[in-house]
């Protein structure tokens, strides 16, 4: 497909937002800045077990304290409690790991629902969660994935296993590869437990109308309509007898808006009780509660020429995946088999990822899933064999990037689900020159390793691709309003990322208006027949696409109805300014035609994925006294297609880098041999501040626009996350390089960088 | 408790729970939900908002800890349509974007730059650290602010 013309004002250009005037002035409307009449207010009690047997729940002192409503458990959900399905690659063979909405018999991590109140205030709620006595007889609680296969202890017993499925990622004849190959390395490696953390808490509002027998929920997020579709199943109600309302969403990056246990607690609860209820999450429910991400063990092993060819790539991982499989949680594991080969020419590949359930708050996906820990397990692993061949760190990459002219290329096939994708476009070689030019690497390179001012010197670099505009296909309908504006109505959704902008631009330059006259409604599931969501980078480039076709198609219904007034044909007729259809001298005013109903819908289907691509450089201090590792300078440089929208897609990224940078120097969700959760607020739980990473810079280029839309974009925003890990821990190997220390394991945290330090240290005493 | 503040300019009086934290107080019963909570345990400073001139946690600090004082929300840092200078350098610098730790960032913000319009970059990035924001990275943040210093010359709050 080559990309249409737009008329280029708005596209391509740093537009300010329009979310901003009513966020900036404290007008956005987030979930729990709504109310209702004679609302009650929901809070949960959690497990605080992380593997048990529930013997008996005695809620009657919560029930009898003035302004609780009701206490629910399991019993109160109906003879079998609903599961929650998986969203994303469902097989039979994981469903008996799904979630059920509240626990009935065992209790599985620290965080399950046990019991929901329904109270008059909030507070008075979470008072009856501490006269709520659940007696829980204790299981041995499995926390170590990498141990969880020995079965001795079964999450599911039904089951029969810990390990709840197995994927693998295949390519030409790995066998074969490794035997003939000059040179081998194998390698362990470590991504610890972190996740997302949305500045906004989840939160739910649902209502239930009896007389129409309709249920509307607010707070709805990055997959509405796929939620409600799980939601009607499971409390027996039509799909349109749903309206899932989509408000201002404070950071979704993944974990929000998929569906969890409150999913359905909370409209359950309106419905029994007949009143609007609302629940919102706090911060250490959060971290309990909400998807945990990354935890993965990995054995690689690269088979190579002597001239650092690459012949072949084997490995096995190992996901904790906690003690669910959540709506999308496989995606990670998955994402870590197909991409560990990363933007490289790997001919023979043999990659499995395996889901070991364990005691902890079930995972799911967190911006660049899979993709981040594949990263740092390829490039750190890069890094040691160029060493061992002699091959400089840089050329060693060049020579085995996968060259353009192989381009479209194959990905290894993930089994046992739908598992072929191929890179789109892309010159790979041209982002790591120009990275490598940008952070000044050959200037730079004298510092590596050295002692300045008491701090180890050291640069890191990597590449990378990033997938996005996933499938199967988004709508978009837009409509001329008598006051002569433009509606478009689109079923991808927002989680904070400025997608009503950038639709807006995309309308205005598609119908030449000037953007303020389109206004955008997106995501609630009252707009358009069906909308698959914000994940995977996907809503602009879907949504998008949507958009510009049906703009076209707006366009020809104006002209037709334009030449049906004038009685000409549709040819001559032309649209001006979008307030008159004019042909021969002739003209009549929109707002006239407007009320013969001027709609365009139309359907963008894509099986296609698109690939970003790009390289990332930094440079670090290492002090030796502390283990503290500071940034000097991080460079991105990727290749987007065409960015829509500059200004916003900059700040994607930075974002995005420091979320990587958090990930990898501070972010931990620490467990104890109990399965009690250590970093358990935010106070515990290190998030970046202004202060850390002042020194990020990023260039974004359009190089290779994506053959596979009409727009040329690629999916955007998660590249900035990526390759973060295994850039940063190569920086920190190359200051330490006087010591041969090799970081093997996640986070760089200053304990973790000095302890490394000791013990080269002490052996090479030894 | 009967509790009297001045917000945002206007005289309030409000019966409250002696346990009702002034964020809840704000969002809740007055209807001031731009103060957003986002811990609830005094780390993220999104409920951050002017007592008397100086920044404070919502969350932190109980309803009645306010009695008779000066309270400004984020609600009361622009009037009408037009946004304050420091507004609209957020947008400029597109310095927010899902915006649930604008108000925190912006009140912190005018706080500082109120007392201290000449604060240099690692002054901003100092103050700011003590608010979290997932989304920006800091980066836009800081600039906005460091192009809003222009406004508060000459000790006028902006
Ligand atoms: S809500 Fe007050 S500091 Fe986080
Ligand atoms: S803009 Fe989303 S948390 Fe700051």
């Amino acid at each position: 497909m080559t990309p249409m013309h737009v008329l280029n004002s708005y596209v391509g250009s740093p537009v300010e937002r329009i979310e901003d005037l009513r966020l900036l002035r404290g007008k956005g409307q987030f979930v729990d800045d709504l109310t209702r009449e004679g609302l009650l207010h929901a809070a949960i009690l959690r497990s605080n077990v992380a593997h048990g047997r529930i013997l008996s729940i005695e809620t009657r002192d919560a029930l009898d304290l003035p302004g609780v409503h009701a206490v629910l458990t399991a019993p109160d959900f109906g003879p079998s409690v609903p599961v929650i399905p998986l969203r994303l690659m469902p097989m039979p063979s994981l469903e008996p790991f799904a979630q059920p909405v509240i626990a009935s018999d065992k209790v599985r991590y620290v965080g399950e629902p046990v019991a929901v109140v329904l109270a008059e205030s909030a507070a008075i709620a979470e008072d009856a969660l501490e006269l709520i006595y659940a007696e829980i007889e204790p299981l041995p609680a499995i926390v170590d994935g990498t141990k969880a296969g020995d079965g001795q202890v079964l999450l599911v017993e039904s089951s029969g296993t810990n390990e709840a499925a197995q994927y693998s990622a295949l390519l030409g004849d790995v066998e074969r590869a490794f035997q003939e190959a000059e040179y081998v390395r194998r390698e362990k490696f470590r991504v610890h437990r972190h996740t997302a953390l949305p500045m906004e808490p989840r939160g739910i509002l649902a209502e239930w109308d009896q007389e129409s027998e309709r249920l509307v929920v607010w707070g709805a997020a990055k997959v509405p309509f796929a939620n409600r579709r799980i939601l009607a199943q499971q409390m027996g109600l039509a799909e349109e007898d749903i309206d899932m309302i989509e408000n201002d969403v404070g950071g979704g990056f993944g974990v929000r808006g998929e569906f969890y246990p409150e999913d359905f607690l909370v409209p359950f609860a309106a419905r029994l009780t007949g009143r609007p209820v609302k629940w919102i999450e706090d911060r250490r429910e959060h971290l309990i509660a909400t998807n945990h991400a990354r935890e993965v063990d990995c054995e690689v092993e690269i088979a190579c020429r002597k001239d650092g060819t690459i012949l072949g790539l084997r490995g096995s991982a190992f996901v904790d995946m906690g003690a669910y499989l959540r709506t999308n949680g496989v995606i990670g594991p998955r994402n870590v088999a197909q991409f560990l080969v990363g933007p490289y020419l790997i001919p023979n590949v043999a990659v499995t990822a395996s889901l070991m359930m364990t005691n902890k708050t079930p995972v799911g996906t967190y911006r660049g899933p899979g993709r981040y820990e594949a990263d740092f397990f390829r490039e750190r692993l890069f890094d040691m064999v160029a060493r061992d061949l002699g091959i400089d760190r840089v050329e060693f990459r060049r020579r085995n990037l996968v060259p353009e002219d192989m381009i479209p290329y194959a990905l290894p096939t993930v089994t046992p689900v739908e598992g072929r994708t191929q890179f789109d476009s892309g010159d790979y070689q041209a982002t790591l020159a120009r990275c490598l030019e940008e952070i000044g690497w050959d200037e730079k390179a004298a510092l590596q390793g050295r002692l300045i001012d008491g701090r180890y010197h050291g640069l890191g670099i990597g590449c990378f691709v990033e997938g996005g505009g996933t499938g199967p296909r988004e709508t978009a309908r837009l409509v001329v309003e008598a006051d002569g504006t433009l509606s478009v109505f689109v079923g991808t959704s927002a989680v904070g990322q400025g997608l009503e902008t950038a639709c807006a631009q995309i309308a205005a330059d598609a119908l030449e208006v000037p953007m303020e006259r389109v206004r955008i409604y997106h995501g609630s599931t009252t707009y358009v027949r069906e909308g698959f969501g914000s994940f995977h980078s996907r809503a602009v480039v879907m949504g998008g696409s949507a958009i510009q076709l049906a703009a076209e198609a707006l366009k020809e219904k104006v002209r037709e109805a334009g030449a049906r007034h004038l009685g000409c044909s549709p040819d001559e007729a032309r649209i001006v300014d979008w307030t008159a259809v004019t042909a021969g001298g002739k003209s009549v005013e929109l707002a006239e035609l407007a009320a013969e109903d001027l709609t365009a819908e139309h359907t963008f289907a894509n099986t296609k994925h698109t690939y970003s691509y790009g390289a990332h450089a930094a440079h670090v201090a290492v002090d030796p006294k502390t283990g503290a590792v500071e940034v000097l300078d991080y460079l991105a440089v990727e290749d987007v297609g065409r960015a829509i929208n500059p200004l916003t897609l900059h700040g994607q990224t930075i974002g995005a880098i420091v979320q990587g940078l958090g990930g990898t120097l501070l972010e931990h969700l620490i467990y104890d041999e109990n399965g009690q959760l250590l970093t358990g607020s935010l106070a515990d739980y290190m998030m970046p501040t202004a202060s850390d990473y002042p020194n990020i810079r990023v260039v974004t280029l359009q190089l290779r626009p994506s053959p596979v839309n009409p727009l040329g974009a690629k999916g955007a925003g998660e590249g900035g996350i990526i390759p973060v890990g295994g850039v940063i821990a190569n920086a920190v190997a190359a200051a330490l390089a006087p010591f041969d220390v090799q970081p093997r394991e996640l986070p760089l945290s200053p304990p973790r960088v000095w302890a490394m330090l000791k013990t080269a240290r002490e052996g090479a005493i030894v | 408790m009967q509790v009297s503040m001045e917000i945002n300019g206007k005289a309030v009086s409000i019966d409250v729970e002696p346990r009702m934290t002034l964020a809840d107080c704000l969002r809740h019963h007055l209807g001031l939900t731009g103060t957003h909570v986002g811990c609830e345990h005094g780390v993220c400073g999104a409920c951050t908002v002017m007592v008397d001139g100086a920044a404070m946690r919502s969350c932190l600090m109980l309803a009645v800890q306010a009695d008779k004082a000066k309270v400004v929300t984020v609600e009361g840092l622009s009037c009408d349509e037009a946004l304050s200078p420091l507004q609209a350098a957020f947008r400029k610098h597109h310095a927010l974007q899902c915006g649930f730790c604008t108000p925190g960032m912006l009140t912190t913000a005018h706080a500082l730059l109120s007392k201290e319009p000449q604060a240099d970059e690692t002054r901003v990035r100092e103050v700011l650290s003590g608010n979290l924001c997932r989304c920006t990275g800091y980066t836009a943040l800081v600039e906005a602010v460091l192009e809003a210093r222009d406004a508060y010359q000459g000790g006028q709050e902006a």
